[in-house]
This record gives C-alpha cells, structure tokens and sequence, in this order.
C-alpha cells in the first residue's frame, strides 16, 4: 500500500502558491472541498485561477475567496447565486471564462486521462466557439476543446482510505472524480477516513492511483442552497 | 385564456412516452414531472448526477448531498443512479437522453435558442444548456410567447447571445403549440379560447397556419 495520507490541511496544501490554477469539485454547494477553501483564505494566496462550475454564494464556498479578493479568473459553466462574483466581472476586476457544463466535465475527465483536447458539440455557431478550431464529422460541427491544466485538485469525496481509494455519496459526486488525477497533485478531503481494506474493492469510485494526498476534514457544514420539501399528507 | 406555467407544463407533459429518459430544466420545465401520466415509465436525469429523481423529500428528511440541478433538495425512485459530470454528460452528448425539455429567452423560426446572457445586464452562465441542446434530437421550449412588454420571443432571428443553432424542434408557449421545421413556426394547437389571430401577433417570426387549428386538450 502506497501511503498518501497527510495528517492536517496544511500539510495537504503544502506548496500552493500565488498565480496557481486550481481545480475544485463541487455542483453549487455540493460536494465542494470545504476545507481545502478554508484553508485558501487562510494561506491568503492571490491571483488564482480555479475551476469549478459554480463561484460558491457571498458567505461560503468559493465566495469566501472572492470576498478575499484572491481569484483572478474564474473557469466555470454557471455563476447565477453571487453577488460580489456578478460585482467583480461586471467592474472587469474578475476574468470570467465561461463554459458548457459538460465541457468542463470533460476538460477535466480529458487531462486526467491523458487526452489533450477532444470535439463537442456544445457551444458551436455560438460566442462559446468563437476563434476556436470546427470541424464536421458525419455532416454536424464539432468544437476542438482543449484538456485544462491545473497545478492542484481539491476533491471532497465521502469515505476513502490511507491508499487514496474514494467512494463519493449521492450527487456530492458531481465534478469530484473528474478532477482526481486531472492536476499535477490532487488533494482529496473525505467526511471518513476509514482503515485500508475496509473499503470493497468492487465499490470504489476512484483508485488511488489518482491521487496523491488525503486526510479527513473536520466541521463540515454542507449548507443547503435551495432548501425544497413537502409535507406529509 | 392563455396558460399559466402549470398549463404549459401539463400540456409538454402529454409529449413525455413511456420508456423515456428526460432532462428537465430549470423553471416551468421543472413542473412537467408533476403532470406525467402515472400509467407510464420515465425516468428524469438531472445533469448533476443523477437518473431516478423522485418528487421533493418529506421535511426533515431533506439530504444536503441529493439534489437536482436547480440546487433544490430531492428524493431517488427505486431504481436510481448516481454518477459524475463526466457521465453525465456522456448520456447527454452520447444522445442516450430521449427529451430533453428548457426555458428560453428567445427562439428564432431556424431553431436557433438563446437562454444564458443577456449583455451588460445578466450573465448566469450557460450551465449544461449549450450540451443539452448541441446534442438532443427532441427537444421542447417551455415558455411564455411574449415578454412583459408584450414584445414576441418567437422570432426571426434571435437577438442575444445564442445557446445552440438549428437546434428547437417544438415550443410551448402560453398561447400555442409550435413545431420548429423549414425556417418556420407552424401552428399545431391553440391554448383553449386563444385565436389564430391573437397567435399571428404575438408572433414575431414566420407562422406557418394550415387548415383549422384545434385546441389544446389539457
């Protein structure tokens, strides 16, 4: 067993530093590295670039890092719950690429495989494609995408062992197993760190070959953003 | 009368087939699961992750880590299935997706849809808008046929930012049902009390009409 636990999140953040591109799972609050980002704001690094599909809401998730004036360019497919987001992109203190979701996805999914772009569908004879390379296959155009490349992952998985293996719950799965092994080190937090060999090797959702360093975080808050139900009859 | 939003969602719900995967949206698309004939298979994907999505949990029992891809806690139907991004998307792209069903801010007569930006004024983001119609081969517009202004969004040319081209095959509106085919709106039904003619001005874009038009029977 290869051993990639770290014992706090500052030894799992060891080495970022200012003008690094950052990958972060998460879908709105979902799933998002929470303390991975608190741990950002505390380190105070500044002019990051990250990846994620959405920019957290004004008090928590990525937000923290906006109201800390820390992000330079944001790479995401939708940003609609952020003020101070909507504030920095609209004064041009915030660079904003935006991008199709399943783009992003992929972008990611491409360099952690190894591809370095691929075609789409998405986004073509649209301001998404614009100077971008088309090409038609079987009569329909496609978009050449380009693989992102990230000098850190933060990932939130459910359980996962000292070895690096994850198995990730519900759809706080989202962009997290895209991101694992799709940046030079990719740091994974986990609600439980459980024994090696407690996981069953038939039910984990990401080896550890993708990753190079987990611990187990602490407080998480996972906040509701859109807070749905109905009542029993 | 024109429909309200529930009206436009019961009556793309009678387009939903038994055996369907359906992707729904964000707004009125939301609202079609709650008038799906109950005699009939369909599964929903949300496009964050999961197939199976069941009807809104009891309170208490909501789970930060279920949700939909409106960020609104949710429930699972027997049978569901979780899954990343990545996947998800291959179902999308990869045209596993029977009906894919969205809002819009505009569709032009070419199928053309614009739903993400409005310049200077709102920029959301496209979110997995410009996959889903890139790829689907059905697809319906839930929406109202004209703005607040009274101003047609069934028109010529759309006039924001595009989401995908050629792409709209039917729209629902409040007033009608259109098909979307050789750079024109035809006329298929008229919400109930509505006239021909109130559709031909609420329509900016070319309106095919042929023979008599029946009503919509919701």
């Amino acid at each position: 067993m290869i051993n990639k636990k770290v014992n706090n999140v500052q030894q799992a953040l060891h080495g970022v530093k200012d003008h690094m591109t950052l990958m972060l799972g998460g879908f709105g609050l979902c799933g998002i590295p929470e303390n991975a980002i608190a741990e950002l704001v505390r380190l105070n690094v500044k002019n990051v670039t990250c990846i994620s599909n959405n920019a957290g809401v004004d008090d928590f998730g990525l937000g923290l890092l906006l109201q800390n004036k820390q992000i330079k360019k944001m790479i995401s497919s939708y940003v609609g719950e952020n003020d101070e987001f909507e504030r920095q992109m609209l004064s041009g203190e915030l660079e904003v690429e935006l991008t199709p979701q399943g783009t992003l996805a992929e972008k990611c999914r491409a360099a952690q495989a190894g591809f370095p772009a691929f075609y789409t569908p998405a986004g073509f004879g649209t301001e998404v494609a614009e100077g971008k390379e088309t090409r038609e296959f079987d009569g329909k155009m496609y978009v050449l995408e380009p693989a992102f490349k990230a000098d850190f992952a933060f990932v939130k998985a459910w359980k996962g062992d000292a070895a690096g293996n994850l198995v990730f719950k519900g759809t706080s799965r989202n962009f997290n197993p895209n991101m694992c092994g799709a940046a030079v080190i990719t740091v994974v937090e986990v609600e439980d760190l459980v024994e090696v060999g407690e996981l069953d090797p038939n039910h984990i959702h990401i080896p550890g070959i993708f990753v190079q360093r987990i611990f187990e975080g602490a407080n998480y808050e996972k906040r509701i953003e859109q807070r749905t139900v109905r009542q029993k009859q | 009368m024109a429909l309200d939003k529930n009206g436009i969602a019961k009556r793309i719900a009678q387009e939903v087939q038994d055996g369907f995967y359906v992707n729904l949206g964000i707004g009125i698309p939301t609202l079609v699961a709650n008038y799906v004939r109950e005699d009939i298979e369909v599964e929903f994907q949300s496009e964050n992750g999961v197939l199976g999505m069941g009807p809104f949990p009891f309170d208490g029992e909501e789970d930060a880590d279920i949700i939909n891809a409106g960020k609104q806690t949710i429930t699972t139907m027997p049978g569901a299935s979780f899954f990343d991004s990545a996947t998800s998307f291959a179902m999308i792209r990869g045209k596993h997706v029977d009906l894919t069903i969205l809002g819009a801010m505009e569709v032009a007569e070419n199928g053309d849809i614009a739903n993400w930006k409005i310049p200077e004024k709102m920029v959301k983001g496209m979110g997995g808008a410009m996959d889903l119609v890139a790829s689907a081969e059905n697809i319906i517009v839930a929406m109202m046929h004209t703005n607040k202004r009274g101003e047609s969004k069934i028109l010529k040319q759309c006039s924001l930012p595009l989401t995908g081209v050629g792409c709209v095959t039917k729209v629902v509106t409040n007033l009608a049902v259109l098909e979307v085919k050789d750079k024109a709106f035809h006329l298929l039904e008229r919400a109930p009390g509505v006239s021909v003619e109130e559709i031909q001005n609420a329509t900016e874009g070319t309106l095919v009409v042929k023979g008599d038009i029946p009503e919509m029977s919701l």
